[in-house]
């Protein structure tokens, strides 16, 4: 799984570090971190709630890659 | 029980999706179908009021997926078409044009209609804001107006005059409040966001109600106070609030009471459930029944619908979260801030413009809010999940 966050989109909610700490943290300013782009399979289900839940719908999933 | 072999959804907008993606997450296989009366696309509404109002984002850019993440849904999309009647019984939809649509769960997801003033008049000018199409008319007029009047003192009153102002419009501000969001965030921190529009340059009005709008019969030129006083406005947004979009389910025999009510699995009946700002569910850890009006609520709710749907039988006992934007002031508030609460500011200070506050009642931590203080607001969310003690308060810092 390859994980893809704009940070345009994203709004600072924060709700993607509750979810999976260990691939996603924020800045100062609340815009996303992206601390691992390949998580390993044991994380893929808390990031795809992430990647649905996320209010800025910042965070893009290629599932194949 | 069973699991239902097929799925429709009414509302496609951000509940609604999350519904439609939450069930094939759960690796649910049976027919889905979506029917939005909109003919848009699922889109975003918190940009319409401040990214696509301000013009920094092209409309399109509020779609939620693009095209090949909606095809992978395998759900079948009808855009552009109302529902106008529930059958509970027979579980059938029948829509504006006639058609009758048919399955074993029927999921109710059709959000708000935006209140308009007692007598509104269809004139030019006068705008209510909730879906792409309104933002975009807003936009244009207000790049063609100057003068402007929002009616509203609470979330997207305050937005829309604070994206009018970033354009450089001269804005006034009316509600009936005391404060800016007294009724959302308390008067302290109400106060504050008034302070804030003030210094932008924001006019406002609060305290008193809008009698009427005044036009020349074809545009508005302004509005009158119920102190006798009267603004002048090329353009005038109406932001007073919304009401659940019911009607279609008048005569459906389902409970309505500001929302269609629902148990603490968001079923209204058997094989049907709602979702988002018009579901009003069992909150099971409030004891109370709730209905919310946020982006973030839509979308978890939407998951625990679809965890019901296939028999997970999993109660639904969020932590609101909430945010919005004004100006270069992010707000974020977990929990509650209910306008009675004890106010206590443990990092930060508003002359800074930077703290965290955390809101008690009942002798417990219920809520904390942030103003542009967004990691330390995350960290303290912990002692709303835990309901510390509002005794302990004062010896709080963020970790
Ligand atoms: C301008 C604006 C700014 C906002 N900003 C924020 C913010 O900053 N933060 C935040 O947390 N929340 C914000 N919100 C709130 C957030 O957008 C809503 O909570 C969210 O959209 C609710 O989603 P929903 O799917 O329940 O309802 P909606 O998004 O209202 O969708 C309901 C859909 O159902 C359709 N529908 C209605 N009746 C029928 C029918 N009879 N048949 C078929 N379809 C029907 C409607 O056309 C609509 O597309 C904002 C809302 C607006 C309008
Ligand atoms: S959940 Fe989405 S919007 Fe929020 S911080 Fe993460 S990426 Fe940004």
């Amino acid at each position: 799984m390859r994980v893809i966050v704009d940070l345009e989109k994203c709004c600072g909610a924060g709700q993607c570090v509750l979810l999976a700490p260990k691939v996603f943290d924020q800045r100062d300013d609340g815009i996303v971190i992206l601390l691992d782009e390949h998580p390993p399979e044991a994380l893929h289900k808390a990031v795809r709630e992430a990647a649905c839940v996320c209010p800025g719908a910042a965070i893009k999933l290629e599932e194949q890659a | 029980m069973t699991i239902p072999a097929s799925v429709l959804v009414v509302g496609a907008s951000v509940g609604g999706l999350a519904v439609v993606e939450a069930l094939r997450r759960e690796g649910y296989t049976g027919a889905l179908t979506l029917l939005g009366a909109e003919r848009h696309p699922p889109y975003d509404r918190p940009p319409l009021s401040k990214k696509v109002l301000s013009g920094a984002w092209e409309p399109d850019r509020t779609r939620l997926r693009q095209d090949a993440a909606l095809a992978q849904l395998a759900a079948t999309m009808i855009l552009g078409e109302q529902a106008v009647h529930l059958d509970v019984l027979g579980r059938a939809v029948t829509t504006a044009s006639g058609r009758r649509l048919t399955a074993e769960a029927i999921v109710i997801a059709t959000g708000l209609e935006p209140r308009r003033l007692p007598g509104q008049e269809p004139w030019a000018g006068v705008h209510v804001l909730r879906t792409l199409d309104d933002a975009v008319a807003l936009r244009a007029d207000l790049l063609a107006g100057s003068q402007v009047v929002v009616v509203g003192d609470g979330v997207l009153g305050a937005e829309a005059a604070a994206t009018a102002r970033g354009m450089g419009r001269a804005v006034t501000l009316v509600g009936p409040q005391s404060t800016l969001l007294a009724s959302q965030l308390g008067p302290q921190i109400g106060g504050y966001l008034a302070e804030l529009h003030q210094r932008q340059g924001v006019q406002l009005r609060l305290g008193v109600a809008v009698e009427a709008l005044v036009g020349d019969g074809e545009r508005v030129r302004g509005v009158r106070l119920a102190d006798g006083e009267l603004l002048p406005a090329e353009v005038v947004v109406v932001a007073i609030g919304s009401r659940p979009a019911t009607d279609w389910l008048t005569d459906s025999g389902l409970r309505l009471a500001d929302g269609v009510v629902c148990d603490s699995r968001c079923r209204a009946a058997e094989g049907i459930y709602a979702v988002g700002d018009v579901a009003r569910w069992h909150h099971e850890g409030l004891g109370t029944a709730l209905r919310l009006e946020n982006r973030s609520n839509a979308v978890e709710q939407g998951a625990a619908v679809a965890a019901n749907i296939v028999g997970k039988d999993r109660p639904y006992a969020p932590v609101p979260f909430f945010w919005t934007d004004q100006y270069e002031v992010k707000i974020q508030v977990h929990g509650w801030a209910p306008a009675d609460a004890q106010v206590a500011i443990v990092e930060g200070s508003p002359e800074a413009g930077q703290f965290a506050a955390l809101y008690g009642s009942g002798g417990k931590v219920v809520g904390v809010l942030g103003w542009n203080m967004v990691k330390q607001t995350r960290s303290l969310r912990q002692h709303v999940v835990e309901r510390t003690d509002w005794s302990l308060v004062k010896s709080l810092r963020a970790s």
